[in-house]
Order: structure tokens, then sequence, then C-alpha cells
């Protein structure tokens, strides 16, 4: 039976808490609504009130509870009802999940995830794409799948890991796709890239929803003659380097395409990165295609104005492949 | 009055309160010969509120102190070589050199989370232990501290509402000490008293004179009682002075002379050991003893600070993550099975008693739906495509009016 995106990461939840009592899940309206978008929905009935919390609006409050607990020793799930919303917790996440390992040797198992991303007419405020503020931040781990089958195998990954883990769900991805995944157990490790399309004339570094649309533009692609490598992050912090300079190696060229917007987003560090480790491999600038230096407008002309889409990734992509 | 505390006990305070003051002087001495690396801050004066909250508690209890409560620290089995070299950026140090001041714990045995310099954010994570407590069956209690500066920032909120709201174990310190950095209390916060902001999160609360150590041990354990009994968390305002600059760089000139005088008729020390005297606690001779021990102690324990080596400079790049070198580890204290499905199966429905009820009941439980997810009532949709912008609208507007 296929599954889509978001009963993937419900899976991923009911799971893990069915094998372990320490899982707990924790936010705003996660309970008896089954959170705003439903990932949680039945998880009230099936776990109890212990283990699935409805809190008040206190992102602080419970971004800085689930850091206890996790000293404690248990392993909370805290659900941001929008992924916008995880700025009124910067300071718990960056000040004292992030450090406490470094200086203390506390580990903070914790998981933070929600929905992200534009494309739903979400406007400024239940669109945005944070995850470069927390990639900027030794300590924690940013995670933004793009398949059903990575939303499952890294969120229980991110689960089990003793590391705060930041769990970017794109919400233009929930229902919109969907796969047949294998029964029983399994996991995705964090940290690892993968090739999702080879090609020989360039590769296109991706993640989240802006994968799908990088493979649809490699499609296009195709039919002109250009093969078109793309790479799926899956994880960026810790970015794995390997797996991108391997593809450049072989095809030399490069465009990084994000939702996230331009300046300090994921593509300039990954420029950095291949110029400092691979300048000889390159045969051309490393090019990018990302959202504007603006917040997301909410209107639809605006919003798509706003974003890269399939013709915005196919120009780059077709004038980088002929320099 | 000392029924509930031995002779013994009341040494072992004696013993805290002079080990937290002599420690400090002594950090005091290895700051000006610029052998304490940044900032030093000063507990003098507010002593007995760091030694006699922690006193209140029992071992498996957990506490995050604040900057100046290194009495706390003392209380729970610290020693000043551990608070010395961690001043000193000493690779004995809790932390290797990588955090100073008083900013260390220890998750497993002394059960105290390290404090930050962002106040009130230890506020919800004590919130949390407290909780997690509660949900392993461990039957604890957390307590931290917050100075009067603190009660204004929104974690403090954040943390007691929710505290508040899932009536967690948790004891909440205010030292009030008069003075954030060198802005009174009065220009910060519109109360003539802090404990009233307790009432607004429906929470039980007190006033201690924070320099009288036997009364904060009171009212802590009370507090402590109340909050292990499953009451929901507690509020202590402690009253106190702070008697130095914020840290040693500040001369406090702002703080009149008249206030300073007249707390330093209070210090908790001379009080208390006049207290001691009076109730025929000790003689000379004891006091003589604990104050030659702790001399012994701070002596050598200096000592081995100094002796200890800078960090390797290669460590900095180390322990960013957890790759396995620390364990999370569970102490449960009820049955797992209690936790584990069907039995903590409940119907997800609010049911409200009355309109004056403020917390909801459940109702009974129910067979619980099936494991597997597949089942859960969401169905997926097929792939959508996005409307393209613009064919709605017939006309385009220029775009020059951007802003």
């Amino acid at each position: 039976m296929e599954t889509t995106y978001l009963e993937a990461i419900r899976q991923a939840l009911f799971e893990e808490m069915e094998r372990d009592p320490t899982v707990l899940l924790m936010g705003e309206d996660v309970g008896v609504y089954g959170g705003a978008f439903k990932v949680s929905a039945g998880l009230l009935e099936r776990f109890g009130w212990e283990r699935v919390i409805d809190t008040p609006i206190s992102e602080t409050g419970i971004v800085g509870a689930a850091v206890g607990m996790g000293y404690a020793g248990l392993r909370p799930v805290v659900e941001m009802q929008f992924i916008d919303f995880i700025a009124c917790c910067f300071n718990q996440l960056t000040n004292i999940a992030a450090k406490s390992h470094y200086l203390w040797g506390a580990p903070v198992p914790i998981v933070v995830r929600g929905p992200c991303g534009g494309g739903v007419h979400g406007g400024p405020f239940h669109s945005a794409n944070p995850e470069m503020y927390f990639v900027h931040t030794p300590g924690l781990k940013v995670v933004c799948p793009a398949t059903a089958y990575d939303a499952k195998g890294m969120l229980k990954s991110a689960i089990r890991d003793n590391n705060p883990v930041l769990f970017f769900e794109h919400k233009f991805l929930y229902r919109r796709i969907k796969e047949d995944l294998p029964q029983g157990d399994f996991t995705v490790p964090l940290g690892k890239a993968l090739v999702r399309r080879q090609g020989r004339d360039l590769t296109i570094v991706s993640y989240a929803a802006m994968l799908h649309t990088s493979l649809e533009a490699a499609a296009q692609l195709e039919k002109e003659g250009i093969e078109t490598e793309v790479i799926d992050l899956r994880t960026l912090l810790p970015l794995d380097r390997e797996t991108i300079l391997a593809s450049i190696a072989r095809t030399n060229k490069l465009l990084v395409v994000h939702e996230d917007t331009r300046t300090g987003g994921i593509a300039g560090e990954i420029a950095a990165m291949v110029t400092e480790s691979a300048f000889e491999d390159l045969d051309g600038p490393i090019r990018r295609v990302t959202s504007l230096d603006t917040p997301v407008p909410y209107a639809e002309s605006l919003e798509q104005y706003f974003r890269p889409d399939v013709a915005k990734v196919v120009a780059a992509a077709r004038e980088l492949a002929h320099y | 009055m000392p029924a509930t505390l031995t002779r013994e006990q009341h040494l072992e305070l004696y013993y805290f309160l002079r080990l937290n003051r002599e420690l400090e002087e002594q950090m005091v001495r290895l700051f000006r010969q610029n052998k304490i690396l940044g900032g030093l801050y000063s507990s003098h004066g507010q002593e007995a509120i760091s030694v006699g909250c922690a006193y209140a508690l029992g071992p498996g209890d957990w506490i995050a102190p604040m900057i100046r409560n290194i009495g706390a620290l003392l209380v729970r089995g610290f020693k000043p070589r551990e608070v010395l070299t961690q001043h000193m950026a000493r690779f004995d140090s809790p932390t290797r050199g990588k955090d100073g001041t008083s900013h260390f714990g220890d998750l497993k045995v002394r059960h105290v989370v390290a404090p930050t310099s962002v106040l009130g954010d230890l506020i919800p994570v004590m919130t949390g232990v407290a909780m997690a407590g509660r949900y392993l069956g461990q039957n604890i209690v957390t307590m931290t501290w917050i100075g009067d500066g603190g009660t204004s920032t929104g974690a403090f909120h954040e943390g007691l509402n929710l505290a508040a709201s899932q009536k967690a174990p948790l004891v909440l310190i205010v030292e009030n000490n008069q003075w954030a950095y060198s802005t009174p209390v009065e220009r910060q916060v519109p109360l003539r008293n802090l404990v009233d902001r307790a009432k607004a999160y429906g929470m039980e609360s007190a006033i201690v004179d924070g320099n009288d150590v036997v009364a904060v041990v009171r009212a802590a354990k009370d507090a402590v009682a109340r909050a292990r009994a499953g009451k929901g968390p507690v509020l202590i305002e402690a009253k106190t002075m702070r008697m130095e600059g914020h840290a040693q760089h500040d001369s406090a000139d702002y703080v009149p002379k008249k206030m300073r005088d007249l707390w330093k008729q209070r210090d908790p020390l001379d009080r208390y050991e006049k207290y001691l005297t009076q109730n025929k606690l000790w003689d000379a001779k004891t006091k003589k003893e604990i104050d030659a021990r702790i001399a012994a102690e701070l002596r050598a324990d200096v000592e081995f600070a100094e002796n200890s080596p800078a960090p390797p400079a290669e460590l900095a790049a180390l322990g960013v993550y957890c790759e396995g070198c620390h364990t999370v580890d569970a102490v449960w204290n009820r049955p797992e099975e209690d936790l584990q499905p069907p039995k903590s199966s409940v119907q997800a429905e609010w049911r409200m008693a009355s309109t004056d009820a403020p917390a909801p009941a459940l109702r009974n439980a129910k067979p619980a739906p099936s494991v597997h997810s597949g089942n859960t009532g969401v169905k997926s949709k097929s792939r959508g495509k996005s409307k393209s912008a613009g064919k709605s609208s017939q006309r385009r507007p220029g775009v020059k009016a951007g802003c």
C-alpha cells in the first residue's frame, strides 16, 4: 500500500513510541486534535495523556521542558505547529540544547519537528524555511527529508539519536507524495546524502520539496540531451561533503537549488566547500537557484515569483551545461 | 525552633555557609592575581539561600543553580577544587575548560543541571525534569533559582505557566537581591513583592527572609514537601541583598550607602553564628574545629587547582556531538508496562465536569484502535498540481509600486 509523506512520519512516531516508552510527544494541539496537520492523529488514543502532551502556546516552555526530559533520560519529540514558530525557542535550541554536550557532557536526545516550506499559500508566517539559522549552530542536527521513505527512516534515526535533531517536514509534500514502504522496522542514517538520479553533464544539489522540482527539471533536460545528476542532501547538518565532491568529480559542474532564501542559504556553504576542496574539478561557475531575499509573500503570483520552480531550474541548468 | 534540624545538621549548615564564603574570598584573591579568567560573580550576603534551599532536598532531587548559587553546588557534593578549576579554566575542571564560572553540572550522580548565562530558561528545563521524574515514577522534586531581574523574562512566564498547568513538582526560588546589575527592583517590576507573580499562575508561594538560613531551610522544606505531594509547583521569594557589584569589575556605586549598611547588619553568617550560640548548639571550640577543617580543605584544593594544567588546545574541536560517548538512561521506578498500550489508552476527548472545574477529566478507557498506522483516518491525496499564478487575474498590475 502506498504511504504518504505525512503518514510515514506518523508511522515513525507510532512505531518508536511502541518500541520505547521513553519516547513522548509534546506540542500544541498534538493530542485531542491530532496536530494541525493531523500528523499525530491517533497517538493519544494509543499512548495516553502521559505520553502525548497537549501544551500551552509556549515554544520556549515546551522546548525547554523537552531539554529537561532529555536530561532525565527521556526522548521527547516536540511538534512546532508551524516551523516558523521555532523562532520563539531559538534560545533554548541554540544556547541550551546545542551547547550542553560540548560544555558539560550532557546529551540532549530531543527531536523538534514541524511543517516548513511554501507553495501552499501559507503566507509569511506559515511558510518559512528557517533551517539555516540552525545549520549555523554546532551541536544541532538538521534534517530535511524529501521522500516518505526518508521521512520515516530519518525520523526514527532522529529519535534514537543522542543529539538535538531539528526535523523539517515540508508541508507541500505531506499529502502530495507517496510510495510503497517496506514492512517492519527500518532507519535511514542522518548525515548521508543520496544520488537520486545519475548524469554526467552537471550536478544539481537540492533537498526537501525542491528535490522534486529538480528531478522534474532533470527529466525535461534529458529531452534536450542534458544528463543531470541530482543529489538529495537529506541532512543539512552534518553535511555530507563526500557525496557532493564525488559527484562534482564526475560532472564538473554544480547547481544548488533550494527554497530557502538566497543570502546565507546552504548553497553558499556548498559553493565555498567545493571551491576549497575541488576547484580543479570545476568546469564552470557554481550556480544557484533559490528563493528571493524577501519574506515569503502570500499572493499566488508573488509566491510563485519568489520560489524556484521547474522552469527556473531548467533555465539555470541549461545555461550551466552549455557553459 | 530547631525542632526539625538536629545539632549535626545545624553544624553542617554552618560548614556549608562558611565554606561558601571562604571559597569565594579565596577566589577574589585568585582573581586579583589574574588566575581566574573572565568575570567573578559574588554571592556574598546571599549564601543562606543557596545553602538553605539545596539543603532541603533529597539525594534523588535535581537542581539547576544560577551563577551565584555556589553554596548549592557544595551542598550537592561538588568540591571546592571543582569550583576553583572551573573558574581558572584548568584541564581538571568539570568542563575541561570549555566554560567558566559555575557553569557545570552532573546529570547522573548529583543531579545538577548546569547554569547558563541566559536568565529564566532553566525554569522550563527544570519543569521538564520534574515532568520526566513523575513519568518515570521517581517521586522527585526539581529546584531552580531566579533573580529579581530574571522574573521579567518570557521564559520565566512560559516555564511557570507550563509547570503550573502540568502540576509539575518544581520549586522556584526567586532570589530577590534588590538589583539586576545596576537596576533596582522597583524599576523592573511594579510589585512590592515578587511573590505576587505566583498568584497569576495559580501557584502556592511564600516569602522568606533570605538572610536567615534556618527560615530558608524551613520554607524550602515545606515547598519541597508540597511539590512532592503532587500539589504542583511552589514559588518562594527569598529577600536578600547583593553585597558586591554585579561582578568583580563593578564597584556598585549606584547602591546607596545606607542600604548597604543596613544589610551589613543582616549578614547571614553573623546571624547564624549568633543563633547557634544562643541556642547552645556549639561552642568556640567547635567553631574553631570547623573553620580549621575548611581552611585545610581550601588550602589543598587551591593547590590542586593551581597545579592543574591548561586544557590541550585541540580539545576545542571535540565533543560537539554525542557519538556514543554518553548514554541516555531513564531510571524507571514504575513498571514500564504501565505506560505501554493498551493500558494507558484513553478516549481523546475533553470532558468538562462543570464550568468551574478547571482540570479536564478523562473518559473511561476505550479499546484502542489498531496499532497499524495505515488505519489512522487521514487519507492521502494524489499528487496535486499547484495552480499557476496570474491565470485568475485578468489585469497585470505594474511592479514599480513595490514599496
